[in-house]
């Protein structure tokens, strides 16, 4: 008899062990680390919140989490608003003049490197002669995310089966209105992890940020990215975990939206 | 009319606001690249002399025109710093491409050979560190790689070094972290190829006597190439503009385009050059991400 194919080999489950301790290890060890009491990295000193009150009480820092923070919840509802409208365009529009260039200009920045991203907006930006800061950054990040909303959006609408719509607009619905009874619940749960995604690249982004800010208007990212290349503080350990626990609520509200959509008979956003 | 027809008229009308954004925030500020990097550098705020001035009519646009300067580009060839680090961000790019072949071919295979329902978890479990801080994940390895770092401790421990080993600012510790940050990038698509690959495929060559290995080299392999294609291309094209990682792991007596591009911009004030810079790379990367679309093209039209 055949062997089952879908057997599960050692080989396979150790590269799948040894790929995923991989991955979160390092990240497990940071945040053990943040409760370290020793002022030297490495030495272990016993468990304390110390770092944890130190960052509290860094002015400094918390400017600049207090800036990243508005910066990723506005340009991620930007995002998520014009991505979403772009994926109606590019799912439902059939052919249209400019559709690929259209799709060209979102789909590039997503593997476009961040240098130049963050170089041609900021040239455009002194040429309007624009105020550099909190909007520009927020401008810039808007540009970035909502190409992976629309990716988010596109992919569910696709995946929708188009009749339901059909049938509304056949029972007297105009299309506007079939979009908003019909198909606007059903794409809301990638709508919701589209904007996820955009507030969590927003709350990373060290390289576009440093393009498009001012002086004395950091975000978190470009505060401890200088602090990085200065060496290791405890302190950033504890404010890295901190984002990581905000960033792992969102995961779990992003999966919960994802479950969501799932449970109504859809394929799931690739994201 | 087709509800369909019917439907598409605001579809696009819908997609107005977003279209003009993307051309007002991402196409017209690459025509301000091209235009600086033509312009001369001058000490000014901002630092380039201005190569267009449209108030000015047609003929001072004109004797503009004829007052394009290449020799930002001329510079670009002629200074071996630039080529260096051309060179230098193709020869990461490759390598570390092939560096992530070759670990997250294992692991997306181990993925799709898991039963369906653990596939999901799996998968949920490989994207997470995606969403988690890029910054944060290179941060936590500085934690580990420094001179009394988790790594060096473990390795005196157990003997197997006898004195710390040098580990941050090597090729070693940047490619480490490169492949680190991109791995999911690569096993996504991977992944999807082989669990969307018929099972019955293996099981007729297995029936036909091949040996698993042979018959992997002939069916499994050749049916995921289009999953190597887009996962490579996904990771070649900005690992070949990355600046974080090289300057935060990677020693600084060769520098990568991105860190000379950054280099120029901040710390020389040089704006014509560090556009220039951004031109070239731009063009490097025209053929890759091509390539990418057209491999996305038609896997969109195989899946449709």
């Amino acid at each position: 008899m055949a062997r089952p194919v879908n057997s599960i080999t050692r080989f396979n489950m150790t590269s799948l062990a040894l790929g995923l301790a991989f991955l979160y290890l390092p990240i497990v060890i940071l945040v053990i680390y943040s409760f370290n009491a020793s002022r030297l990295v490495t030495v272990w000193g016993g468990w304390s919140l110390r770092w944890y009150h130190e960052f509290f009480n860094d002015r400094a820092m918390l400017d600049a989490a207090w800036m990243s923070l508005s910066v990723a919840a506005v340009s991620a509802t930007l995002a998520t608003l014009l991505g979403t409208l772009a994926a109606i365009g590019l799912a439902r529009g059939e052919r249209f003049r400019g559709r690929a260039l259209f799709s060209g200009m979102l789909y590039s920045p997503l593997v476009m490197p961040e240098v130049i991203s963050g170089l041609s907006l900021l040239l455009l930006f002194v040429a309007l002669s624009a105020e550099r800061g909190f909007w520009t950054v927020t401008i810039a990040h808007t540009t970035l995310t909502m190409c992976f909303v629309t990716v988010v959006v596109q992919s569910r609408l696709s995946a929708l089966d188009r009749s339901l719509e059909e049938a509304a607009m056949d029972l007297g619905c105009d299309p506007v209105r079939a979009f908003l009874m019909v198909t606007l619940p059903l794409i809301a749960p990638a709508i919701i992890a589209g904007w996820m995604l955009a507030f969590t690249l927003s709350l990373d982004d060290v390289v576009i940020a440093s393009f498009t800010t001012g002086p004395g208007s950091a975000t978190l990212p470009i505060r401890i990215y200088s602090e990085v290349r200065l060496g290791v503080k405890p302190e950033i350990n504890a404010i890295c975990t901190l984002v990581i626990a905000l960033i792992a609520v969102i995961i779990v509200v992003a999966s919960f939206a994802s479950k969501l959509s799932n449970a109504r008979g859809e394929s799931a956003a690739p994201l | 009319m087709s509800a369909r027809r019917i439907f598409a008229r605001p579809a696009r009308l819908a997609a107005i606001a977003p279209y003009l954004w993307m051309v007002l925030f991402f196409l017209v500020p690459f025509g301000f690249v091209l235009k600086i990097s033509l312009s001369q550098t001058a000490i000014a705020q901002p630092p380039y002399t201005p190569v267009f001035d449209f108030t000015e009519g047609r003929a001072a646009l004109a004797a503009a025109f004829a007052q394009l300067s290449f020799d930002n580009f001329r510079l670009l060839v002629s200074d071996n710093l630039y080529i260096l680090s051309y060179l230098r961000s193709l020869v990461v790019a490759v390598t570390s491409t092939l560096i992530l072949l070759l670990i997250g071919y294992p692991i997306a295979y181990g993925m799709a050979r898991l039963p369906r329902r653990w596939q999901g978890v799996a998968m949920m479990l490989v994207i997470v560190p995606f969403w988690t801080s890029f910054l944060i994940r290179i941060y936590a390895w500085i934690n580990i790689l420094q001179h009394d770092g988790l790594l060096n401790q473990v390795l005196l421990a157990l003997h197997i070094v006898s004195a710390p080993v040098v580990w941050l600012s090597t090729d070693t510790a940047m490619y480490l972290g490169i492949v680190y940050s991109y791995l999911p990038f690569m096993i996504l698509p991977l992944y999807a190829t082989l669990s969307r690959m018929d099972a019955s495929l293996l099981e007729a060559a297995n029936d036909l006597g091949a040996s698993p290995l042979r018959a992997f080299w002939l069916v499994t392999f050749p049916l995921s190439l289009p999953g190597v294609g887009a996962g490579a291309l996904l990771c070649f094209i900005p690992i070949v503009g990355e600046f974080v990682i090289p300057d935060l792991l990677a020693g600084s007596n060769s520098l990568m385009i991105g860190q000379t591009l950054w280099l120029e911009f901040f710390t020389n004030k040089d704006w014509p050059v560090a556009s220039a810079a951004a031109v070239a790379l731009l063009l490097l990367l025209v053929p890759p991400l091509v390539l990418y679309d057209r491999l996305q093209r038609r896997q969109l039209a195989g899946k449709g």
